[in-house]
This record gives structure tokens, C-alpha cells and sequence, in this order.
């Protein structure tokens, strides 16, 4: 995955391991620790979200939905059929996955907004089952007294557990990802992204690997989905609505599309801009979210991540302009 | 696919009354050809002939409206494209088609994509021989780079590539699929003379290499230099088929085709 990649990674699993040492000694802003946990949640929906939108160029609105699978299929198995959270977790990304598949194999036919509409139609006909199955799900008002995740027989409930096992899974994910970005697969991906017929011609199988990438991303999602119930220890449907698909998708664009790093700076930064910075504007929350994309997608087609590569392609055309 | 074994020495492609209609359109009309392997074919006609519409036919990217299409003892009418890519059968677009945003030794390595076999979790969890795999797709693709004689920009985003450099970088992707038939259709256009020329050898050293290679162009006198047979296509029929020799001086391709040229 390059020498430069490990080089970030290694810094940014620096200041993750010491970023709760360095915020609960104050008062102020020690509850960023819960906060970065969710953020820690949000970024394995938002990886598997960059995969299939940054790099195979396919939308999807679907992605709160298998997020909500992957919550009730925990809630569900652990707290009304005594299942283990970690079966359960893994029965969660094996049920997405298949449905994945299901809506997979024909969505992915469609392009662009089709795709967007066809995704978003999906999205809204799985929240309407939470919101209807009250038997199984609890229907709006939800379920609670969800079980707490085990580690070897112990109970995890401090905060701080919590934030390492999170953030360990999403390092553990990232390399993944990356991996699967270096490689055939992954350039396969960015081919289908760049032109189809072309990646046909050279023998990629576009269709297989589309639905491919969506089921990855959709089990991203449902362990995801999995850790929140465990975490929070309660569900209610419109924690899973489509507001929430398009807030994934605004944290990758904010954090930019190309990369897998934008993923991860956008989670973190949105999630605090969602919970902790827009609470004063309310019901007014959505426009300050649509405003957000209009400037990104306006000003920053790149996300934060180009920044940085905007700045070295300035430094380098400089360079070009004094040597000749 | 299915289909009866095929022999060395007999024709790597046979076409037999294959139509194509687009609604009202015949692009092709009981279009009937055989094709002896490890030659260069030309495939000429004017404008609106058929002859892309061959290809995407040949290619899958177009399933024939009847007849059929054999190549190496199988039928291949109306199978998808990245089947047909593996099959053997590689092509480049008129309108090139890189992945723009890929490195040019990036677009080689994609074309190594059908003869490798690496999932999702093999590359994911970096497993032993989805490594050995990489570094045998880098090295190939470095081959295939060499052989067209692009190794010099490696590293360079394919996009930003002259023109003619990018017409040869799609050749050495469609090369490194390993194809038995490579289609190229219209390498040479918008190419100057000197790039016309060393496309000419590229194209005879691919030859050599035991690839057939059939082409649809417009540059009269590369295709009179470096083809081997010419298949002339009008209003979607064959015209008329033999060596460039014999193309030269058929009649019938005279008037249809050459046909302004005699009135001056």
C-alpha cells in the first residue's frame, strides 16, 4: 500500500491512541472520547462508502439501511434469542451481505441517478420495516436493554475500552482496504469508475465486481451497525433513515472522494460538526448540511484530503516555472 | 461456448450471414468471411460501412441481430466482452479509451486482468500469492511497455500523454491480455506521419509475435504496406476480399470507394 500510506497511517494511529489523554483531563471536552467512539462507527460505513463511490464511481443511498440491518440483526439476536454479540455481529454482515446481493444485482445495472433513486427507494422501504415489524424490532419507539459486547468473559462498558476496540477495527479495516486498493481488484474498481467499456474490453467481469463492492460496503456497514447497538444498547428506526445515508455521503465528499484517508477525515469531522457544533441550529440542521455540500462540491471537489495535494502540485509547477 | 475443436492452420475467425439492425438500420447484411490465423486484415470501407459495428460484434460489445461468429471452434455471437477478452480476442476503440487517471504502467497491468485470478480477500489480506501474482502482473505489464516502447513514461497519468502515445499505450493494454486476435480499429488516426510509420512496425512486430491482427483504417498507405489481406465493406456487405495487390485493382472497389478519385 505504499510507503507513504503506512507513513500516515502510523501517525494517525498515533493520535488516535493519545487523543483521550489528551482531551479527558478537561472537563470541557472530555466527553469527545464518546464522540470519537461514534465517529470510530461512522468511519467503517464511510470506508466501505468510499470504496464503492470514490473508487468503482457507484451511489448508493442504501447505506444506513444495511448500517440498521446490521444494528437489528444484533438487537434482535442478542437480546430476544440470547445469541452471542459476536455471532450475532457476523450474522448481521452474513445478512447483509445477501441482501446486498438481492438489490445488488439489479440496482447496479442502472447508472447515476438511477442508481441514486433506486438505492434511496431501497433505504426507505427498510426503515419502514423497522418502523412497522413491532414484534421484532419494537417498531418507533424502539428496542433497549440490548446486552453489552463481551472480551474474553468481561464486559465492555468504560468509554475508553470501547474507543480502542473501535478504533482498533477501523485500523484493522483501513489496511484492508488499502490493500484492496493496491491490487487488481482495486484497479479493476477505478477502471469500472473510469470507463466501463474499456474495463469490458480488458476482461473485467463490471457487473460482478460492482455488486462486489456494494456487498463489501455493506457489510462494513452492518458491522458498523452492529458495534452501535452494542454500544448504545438501544435502537430506534430513524437512527437508520435516509437522512443518515445522505450524512455518510456528505462525510466522504466533505473529506474527499479519491481517498480513503477523506473518508476517515470527514467521519471525524462531521461527526463533531453533527454532535457537537450544529446542535444550535435545530430543525435548521438540514440546511446547514445542504450548504455544507454546495461549498464542497462548489469550491472543494476534492475534499479536505486535496488540500494537501493542491498545495504540492502549487510547490511542484513552481519548481518547474524557476527551473526553466 | 460451445463448438467443435479447431485445428492449427484453419481459420482463427469465421463469420457466417451475420445481419445487424439497429431499427430501421441494416449495419450489416449477411456478412460472410474467413479469416486465416497470424495475418494482418485490413477492414476498409467509407464512412457507415459496417466496419466498427464488425468489431463490436466480433468484441461482444454488440450481439448480432442473425448469423453467427466463430472463433477458434466456438461460437462467440452475442457473449458478453469481458468473456470474449478472455477467449482471446482483444481490441482498442476508435475514440481511445485509457483509464485517464491511471498510470501508464497502470493501464497495462489492467489488461493482465483476465489472465490472473487474485478475489477480493486474497488481495485484502495480502495472502502469499496474490503477492507473487502482483509482482508477475507488474512485470508482464513492464514487457508489454518495453514491446511498444513505452517504458520511458511508467509513472506518467495516462491522460496527459500526446495523442499518439496514448493510440500505442491502448495497444499495449489490449497486447498484455494476451490476445490470439487483437481488433484495432483506426490506430491510426490522428497520428502524423512519423507516428504512422512506427505504428506500422509495431503492428508487424505483433504479428510476430503470432497474434492475428485485424484493423479498420482510413491511411490508405499503411494498410497497402503492412496488410497481409483487405476486406472491403460497403453499405454493410463485402465488396470484395484478396491482397492488397488485388484490392488495388478490383473494379468493383474502384468504383464504390476510389470511385471520386478516377473522376479527377
Amino acid at each position: 500500500m505504499g510507503r507513504r500510506n503506512w507513513a500516515i497511517m502510523l501517525g494517525a494511529a498515533a493520535f488516535i491512541g493519545a487523543f483521550p489523554w489528551l482531551v479527558m483531563p478537561f472537563k470541557a471536552v472530555s466527553h469527545y472520547v464518546d464522540v470519537m467512539v461514534f465517529a470510530g462507527i461512522f468511519s467503517l460505513v464511510c470506508i466501505g462508502l468510499s470504496l464503492l463511490m470514490g473508487y468503482a464511481g457507484q451511489i448508493s443511498l442504501a447505506q444506513a439501511a444495511f448500517f440498521g440491518i446490521g444494528a437489528y440483526t444484533s438487537g434482535i439476536l442478542t437480546s430476544k434469542l440470547g445469541v452471542n454479540p459476536w455471532i450475532a455481529m457476523c450474522a448481521g454482515t452474513a445478512v447483509c451481505a445477501a441482501v446486498a446481493w438481492l438489490v445488488g444485482v439489479p440496482a447496479l445495472r442502472l447508472k447515476g441517478h438511477y442508481l441514486a433513486m433506486a438505492t434511496l427507494g431501497f433505504g426507505v422501504i427498510v426503515n419502514i420495516i423497522f418502523a412497522e415489524e413491532v414484534n421484532w424490532t419494537g417498531g418507533p419507539s424502539g428496542m433497549a436493554d440490548i446486552p453489552y459486547l463481551r472480551f474474553f468473559g468481561r464486559k465492555i462498558t468504560s468509554e475508553l475500552a470501547w474507543y480502542y476496540l473501535v478504533w482498533g477495527i477501523v485500523f484493522l479495516v483501513l489496511i484492508f482496504c488499502f490493500h484492496v486498493i493496491h491490487s487488481r481488484v482495486g484497479r479493476a474498481l477505478r477502471a469500472i469508475h473510469e470507463d466501463e467499456r474499456a474495463a469490458e474490453s480488458v476482461g473485467v467481469p463490471t457487473a460482478s465486481f460492482k455488486v462486489k463492492v456494494f456487498m463489501l460496503s455493506a457489510v462494513l456497514a452492518s458491522i458498523a451497525g452492529s458495534l452501535y447497538t452494542h454500544y448504545v444498547t438501544c435502537l430506534n428506526p430513524s437512527s437508520f433513515n435516509l437522512m443518515w445515508s445522505i450524512r455518510f455521503m456528505l462525510m466522504v465528499m466533505v473529506g474527499g472522494m479519491q481517498s480513503l484517508w477523506g473518508a476517515l477525515v470527514g467521519t471525524v469531522l462531521m461527526t463533531f460538526v453533527g454532535n457537537e457544533w450544529l446542535q444550535v441550529f435545530a430543525e435548521l440542521e438540514i440546511l446547514a448540511y445542504g450548504a455544507i455540500l454546495l461549498v464542497v462540491a462548489l469550491f472543494l471537489p476534492g475534499g479536505i484530503v486535496s488540500l494537501g495535494s493542491l498545495r504540492r502540485k502549487k510547490h511542484a509547477s513552481a519548481l518547474e516555472g524557476a527551473g526553466t | 461456448m460451445s463448438g467443435t475443436g479447431y485445428q492449427p492452420g484453419e481459420p482463427i475467425l469465421k463469420v457466417n450471414g451475420l445481419w445487424m439492425k439497429f431499427g430501421g438500420v441494416t449495419a450489416l447484411r449477411d456478412v460472410c468471411y474467413e479469416m486465416p490465423e497470424k495475418i494482418i486484415q485490413a477492414v476498409i470501407g467509407p464512412n457507415g460501412a459496417g466496419k466498427t459495428t464488425l468489431f463490436n460484434c466480433i468484441s461482444g460489445m454488440l450481439g448480432p441481430s442473425e448469423g453467427s461468429i466463430i472463433f477458434l471452434g466456438h461460437a462467440i455471437e452475442g457473449i458478453v466482452p469481458h468473456r470474449i477478452a478472455r477467449a482471446g480476442i482483444a481490441r482498442t476503440f476508435q475514440h481511445v479509451a485509457l483509464f485517464k487517471k491511471m498510470t501508464v504502467l497502470e493501464n497495462v497491468m489492467m489488461g493482465r486482468h483476465p489472465r490472473t485470478g487474485s478475489g477480493m480477500f486474497a488481495a485484502g489480506l495480502r495472502l502469499p500469492g496474490m503477492r507473487s501474482e502482483e509482482k508477475l502482473i507488474r512485470s508482464k505489464a513492464l514487457e508489454y511497455l518495453e514491446f511498444a516502447g513505452l517504458a520511458g513514461c511508467a509513472r506518467v497519468e495516462s491522460g496527459t500523454l500526446p495523442i499518439g502515445k496514448q493510440k500505442i499505450l491502448e495497444i499495449a493494454r489490449a497486447l498484455a491480455t494476451e490476445p490470439r486476435l487483437i481488433l484495432l480499429d483506426e490506430p491510426a488516426g490522428g497520428l502524423n506521419m512519423k507516428e504512422t510509420e512506427d505504428l506500422g512496425e509495431l503492428i508487424q512486430g505483433i504479428k510476430k509475435l503470432g497474434v492475428t491482427v485485424m484493423l479498420v483504417e482510413h491511411d490508405m498507405n499503411l494498410i497497402m504496406d503492412i496488410s497481409d489481406r483487405v476486406l472491403v465493406l460497403h453499405y454493410g456487405e463485402v465488396l470484395a476480399s484478396g491482397t492488397p495487390a488485388e484490392i488495388k485493382e478490383n473494379s468493383a472497389v474502384i468504383e464504390a470507394y476510389l470511385g471520386a478519385e478516377n473522376d479527377n
